[in-house]
């Protein structure tokens, strides 16, 4: 694993606010200056996770150790001392940070302490589970929230507006997995319409396991097992945590769209076409709507971490067998590998979707760029 | 409605006594709410009608998801305790944690942000990477981390209370720093902190004469997105299981937690009062700190916007007519 090499004076645009001058010279070295900003802003990516990782090392063995976690009141100390000497806990902490660095440089995780499974394989089965809760909740927050902000923003100052923004605020303020209890006491318990937790019945997922390569996708298993009633079973379930999450981001996005649209609704040529007879929805997604884009997708790539932090509260609330899920069990368990497996892939996750974000943002606009 | 408008005007600072229309009640609203914590946390022993610990009184257990009715207005949770109890014993941990959190991470933070954005190069650089580290993984995975190093992932008494506020700090400390580094940046170039320096200041006494001072507006408004996040990441923490203990203070995420089984079952009570008390903790310190942000300078709105097309469409179209 290589270290990104130091950086010239610039970084990406959204750490450092407006006031940052241009990179000195930097243009004049690369003909490109979009491959140049995308390869720095890609080598940024590294030294991001290195850090989450080295710091997750050592505060995880700042809190004890697996084997200690699940032995202490049972073994003798010798006993103990002997299985810590197995596991390798009792070497100097540097030697195991050098080692596990080479072990991760290779893609080898290493195995849980608790189940002894590939932390890679736990990754792949839990993060396939998060994945698909993502998705279905940035779904929904995608179906309320920009609807939602562009009536917000058409109808601006007046009713329709101050009855969104309250609800925006309501939906900041209320945590995501109180949301979840009132969807569940509302929709599971007390109509009876969608089940309570988990992400299928126990027959549908015996039913996805047979499946020959599974994609842990369970909608995606489901539709290529071909039958209905598993689908739709996989639907049923999905429902309640998608709107739970799905509904946190959802006011972010809307009054990001909000605030956006009204910024491009004050321009000009937003002016212009409206002069020229253009109205209604036309302006608002044509002339209004493509300028705002960009900037809200790029805070709504910032949103991704808050994302993480929901679902893995989410998971908690619907029992929704993913990486958040699980990360709570090995956390209290001190499972050391499954845990800085689950926080590296966080990072990994989060600083990639920022790259693309940025990407995508200096494709479209070149003033992102500098 | 004057008396009540007189003490407003005296409270606060000029911009909000021009407040209007929904402007107005939301700033009200948001106050009226955060009044209601801070004198609830402050009258908690006198307004409660339990212990939070309680489990029985004289004697007679309380008896687990008692539904609401007497001697317990708001029910029992499956632990035995009193559901009302709890709520109102809970704002108490929520207000110490938030003024805890607040303390552990304004100060490192700013004094972090003026430093780094001081003295720039090496350490500035090293500094903004741990940060944007720090800033882009999600928050509460962090909090949860610094809890289990520090109480082991469960707490008793006031260690809980110092592991829960320092989670919540060290996932500020990054944004207090970021503010207070881009404004030191700003300030660090003006023409009064080059006369300071060239009449031979010391770079101490320009950092916290002269930036210092001039780097920290934008810090109230940070101060109560923050105040209001800490509440939520402390039920985030006590639902996940790394929170409080139940005998030692009462906790909104705890009680969640243990009321997610109890939902199941179609029990609703022990769910409700502590979520709502959550949420109205949140709401209320949430619109005192937008509405006031809405209310103060008009400019420094515009200027948190994203470049626009056209910069200052409205101060535009003032000066064409």
């Amino acid at each position: 694993m290589t270290l990104a090499p130091p950086l010239g004076g610039r970084r990406d645009g959204r750490t450092d606010g407006p006031r940052r001058g241009p990179g000195s010279g930097a243009r004049a070295v690369l003909r490109s200056p979009l491959v140049r900003y995308l390869a720095v802003r890609l080598l940024l990516v590294l030294p991001t996770v290195l850090l989450l990782l080295t710091a997750v090392f050592f505060l995880m063995r700042a809190t004890g150790d697996p084997v200690t976690t699940a032995f202490a009141d049972r073994l003798t100390p010798a006993q103990l001392q002997q299985k810590l000497h197995a596991a390798g806990y009792d070497r100097p902490l540097f030697t195991q940070y050098l080692d596990y660095l080479r072990q991760v440089a290779t893609g080898d995780f290493g195995r849980t302490a608790t189940d002894n499974r590939a932390v890679t394989e736990v990754l792949r089965t839990y993060g396939a589970a998060t994945l698909e809760l993502a998705c279905w909740a940035l779904l929904v927050a995608v179906a309320v929230g920009v609807p939602l902000g562009a009536l917000a923003a058409r109808y601006r100052d007046r009713a329709p507006d101050a009855v969104l923004r309250l609800a925006a605020v309501l939906g900041y303020a209320t945590p995501v997995f109180f949301v979840g209890l009132l969807l569940k006491l509302v929709f599971a318990v007390g109509l009876g319409w969608l089940p309570v937790a988990g992400r299928a019945s126990i027959g549908t997922e015996l039913r996805l396991q047979d499946l020959s390569d599974p994609t842990g996708l369970y909608l995606l298993d489901a539709l290529r097992s071909g039958d209905g009633a598993a689908v739709a079973d996989v639907l049923r379930h999905s429902v309640l945590p998608a709107l739970a999450l799905g509904l946190l981001l959802a006011g972010v996005l809307l009054r990001l769209v909000r605030t956006h649209l009204i910024a491009t609704l004050d321009a000009e040529y937003v002016e212009a076409a409206r002069s020229r007879g253009v109205g209604g929805l036309r302006l608002l997604s044509r002339h209004a709507a493509r300028p705002a884009l960009v900037p809200v997708v790029t805070v709504l790539g910032l949103q991704v971490a808050g994302l993480l932090g929901g679902a893995v509260l989410t998971e908690t609330t619907f029992e929704w067998k993913g990486l958040g899920y699980q990360l709570a069990h090995y956390l209290t368990a001190r499972d050391f590998a499954a845990v800085q497996g689950i926080v590296a892939l966080f990072a990994v996750v989060v600083a990639v979707v920022n790259f693309l974000v940025d990407a995508l943002a200096a494709l479209i606009d070149p003033r992102v760029r500098y | 409605m004057t008396a009540r408008r007189r003490i407003l005007s005296r409270l606060l600072p000029q911009r909000v006594r021009g407040s209007a229309g929904p402007q107005r009640a939301m700033l009200l609203t948001g106050a009226v709410l955060t009044a209601l914590l801070l004198l609830t946390a402050l009258l908690a022993p006198w307004l409660a009608p339990w212990g939070h610990a309680q489990l029985q009184d004289g004697g007679a257990l309380f008896g687990a998801q008692r539904p609401p009715g007497d001697g317990h207005p708001l029910g029992t949770t499956a632990g035995g305790y009193d559901v009302l109890a709890r709520t109102l014993w809970g704002s108490r941990t929520a207000v110490a944690v938030i003024g805890l959190a607040l303390l552990l991470s304004v100060l490192p933070g700013t004094l972090l942000g003026l430093v780094s954005g001081y003295l720039g190069g090496w350490t500035d650089r090293l500094l903004v990477g741990v940060a944007d580290a720090l800033y882009s993984f999600p928050s509460l995975l962090l909090a949860i981390l610094m809890s289990v190093v520090i109480s082991g992932g469960r707490s008793s008494l006031g260690g809980g209370l110092t592991a829960a506020a320092c989670s919540v700090a060290l996932v500020f400390v990054p944004q207090y720093f970021r503010a207070v580094r881009a404004e030191v940046l700003r300030v660090k170039g003006e023409p009064f902190v080059e006369a300071a320096r060239v009449i031979g200041t010391g770079h101490l006494r320009i950092m916290f004469r002269h930036v210092l001072r001039n780097s920290v507006r934008s810090l109230p408004l940070l101060l109560t997105l923050n105040a209001a996040e800490s509440v939520l990441t402390l039920a985030g923490l006590g639902f996940l299981g790394f929170g409080i203990e139940p005998n030692s203070a009462a906790e909104w995420g705890y009680d969640l937690n243990r009321s997610v089984s109890d939902v199941t079952s179609g029990i609703w009570w022990t769910a409700l009062a502590p979520g709502v008390a959550t949420v109205l903790a949140v709401l209320g310190i949430t619109l005192l700190g937008e509405s006031l942000n809405d209310l103060s300078d008009p400019r420094l709105r515009r200027r948190r916007a994203p470049a626009p097309v056209t910069p200052l469409p409205a101060a535009k179209e003032r000066a064409r007519a």
